[in-house]
């Protein structure tokens, strides 16, 4: 069995150990890696819009209303109730929700894809609470962006009023002229390609940092507007960046985080940890339960979201870079420890008791007409079994 | 009318899944980057694939002509049963053919047979409608329709020259 545990935990530790208060601090070329972090964030969150066409996210949003609001409203509720608790400031307390309630879809994909999860029933129903939380981040960085920044309720509510416009003439430009912006970025050598792609990233990133709704959510759009053969190619090319560079942000973010400042908090993270798996499984369970899936598919999208990673990490980032709460890079970082971890863990934990029906042994009592040909398949079984 | 349930998974491509007569289920998912997931359901959970086999462009398409060549012998045996007096026979082409790395034109064999050469099976691959400029080479089948004579013909045409 293939160890398949996401590398995320392991740049944290790594950046904890070599950082502010590590084992082996070092400290000598902190404003290259906090550069090449940026571009990571970027690159994440680029590289998620690629991950679903606008017409995906259009449907998303159609047809997973109820369960991605179900989904933000189990999965927010524990992160804001600590922070409550704590006596934080709101802002710190919208963060805090906001790192409790995304699940890591990259995570999730490759658990999917190791534990031959993606054919199953309840895939289609992960899949479509991803899509909404990737709107939802749409949505929400810009709100956090605004609040970060501590600009008045007015301006507040100007800059979300540009993200959500930005959003919709995205969506739009994405539905209606995705061939333009195909046409324009289009090329046959994948050099000019790369370039090319990776440039309007940054531009469109840095035109929204000028008008305030983050830079994070231009990479994001642009990737969203980016479709079809074209987004396939450049998912491709950016890979292997997108890995260089948001390894780079995830040691950077351990680099920040002090270890001593971890005791303090370990606690309220393995609380919030618990909670967050229940949550997340109950969100599952229940999305599955809507969409008609059985008893252990249920189990099975519920078990997938779990997993909690990357961006739990940019929302804490974008706080920890604006000097909100202390303590809340460390809780960020134990959390995601805990659940980058623990959510793939218990997948493949669970995996062997998720295949039969739940009482294997009556099974074949109670649908004895459902099977009219069991010998092709006993056959492959020998097989297999040599 | 088979039936075929189709499905959107965002960020991976499509799933179709067949239900068979008997009841079994089997699935493919259809990767955007054209990679495609041959997948078997579980005949007591149908929520469950049991087993999924990854499969590249190529070996799809190798997959699907194999499945897709029953389809064809099985089309022409419906034919012949429609047509009366219609024939079609296949005929291996030996290592002494006289045809052996000759093409299909040099035959003349619709001039001189009236029977016509449809496809030929090469390493188990059905290539349908040969043009005449078709190479033959040892080991291929060659798919011949028309009357019992005509037919007879072709194979002696291939044999003997």
């Amino acid at each position: 069995m293939r160890a398949g545990i996401s590398p995320i935990p392991l740049y944290l530790l790594g950046g904890l150990a070599f950082g502010h208060g590590g084992l082996l601090p070092l400290s000598t070329s902190e404003e290259f890696i906090s550069i090449g972090a940026e571009i990571g964030v970027l690159l994440l969150l680029f590289t998620l819009g690629l991950e679903y066409t606008a017409d995906e996210l259009v449907r998303g949003m159609r047809q997973s209303a109820v369960g991605g609001l179900l989904d933000l409203v189990l999965n927010a509720a524990p992160g804001i109730v600590a922070g409550l608790l704590l006596g934080w400031d709101p802002v710190a307390i919208v963060v805090l929700g906001g790192v409790t309630y995304v699940s890591s879809s990259g995570i999730i994909a490759k658990l999917l894809a190791d534990l031959g999860w993606v054919g199953n029933r309840e895939t289609p129903v992960v899949l479509s609470l991803l899509v909404m939380e990737d709107l939802a981040m749409a949505v929400y960085l810009p709100i956090l962006t605004t609040l970060l920044a501590g600009v008045s309720l007015l301006a507040g509510s100007v800059t979300l009023g540009v993200a959500l416009l930005a959003i919709a003439l995205v969506l739009l430009v994405a539905l209606r002229f995705g061939w333009l912006v195909s046409a324009f970025v289009k090329s046959p050598n994948d050099e000019v390609l790369l370039l090319k792609v990776l440039g309007l990233v940054l531009l469109v990133a840095g035109l929204a940092q000028e008008l305030q709704i983050s830079s994070a959510v231009g990479a994001f759009l642009v990737g969203i507007a980016l479709s079809g053969p074209l987004a396939e190619a450049a998912r491709e090319l950016l890979s292997p960046l997108r890995d260089l560079f948001a390894a780079v942000f995830f040691v950077f973010f351990g680099l920040q985080t002090d270890p001593s400042h971890l005791p303090p908090v370990a606690l309220v993270a393995l609380g919030l940890a618990v909670a967050g798996v229940l949550s997340k499984f109950a969100t599952g369970y229940i999305a599955a339960a809507r969409a008609g899936v059985g008893r252990n598919g249920r189990y099975r999208a519920g078990i997938a979201l779990i997993a909690r990673g990357e961006f739990s990490i940019v929302i804490a980032g974008l706080a920890v870079s604006a000097g909100v709460e202390p303590a809340l890079g460390s809780l960020a970082a134990a959390y995601v420890l805990i659940l980058a971890i623990l959510g793939p863990l218990i997948g493949r934990l669970a995996e062997p008791f998720l295949h039969r029906p739940t009482h294997p042994h009556h099974a074949g009592s109670e649908t004895p007409v459902s099977e009219p040909g069991p010998e092709p398949e006993r056959e492959s079984q020998l097989n297999v079994s040599h | 009318m088979v039936e075929v349930e189709r499905t959107a998974l965002p960020g991976i491509g499509l799933r179709h899944i067949l239900t068979t007569s008997r009841g079994r289920q089997i699935g493919v998912v259809s990767h955007r980057s054209g990679r495609r997931d041959l997948l078997i359901y579980d005949p007591d959970d149908p929520d469950t694939s049991v087993d999924d086999v990854a499969l590249t462009v190529d070996e799809a398409e190798a997959l699907a002509e194999l499945l897709g060549t029953r389809r064809v012998i099985e089309r022409l045996a419906e034919l012949e049963r429609q047509v009366e007096g219609l024939v079609t026979e296949q005929i291996p082409i030996t290592a002494g053919s006289p045809y052996d790395g000759r093409t299909l034109g040099d035959t003349r064999a619709r001039t001189r047979t009236g029977a016509s050469i449809v496809a030929v099976v090469r390493e188990g691959e059905v290539l349908a409608s040969p043009r005449p400029d078709f190479r033959f080479q040892t080991g291929d089948i060659v798919v011949v329709v028309g009357t019992k004579e005509g037919t007879s013909a072709v194979a002696q045409i291939f044999r003997n020259g």
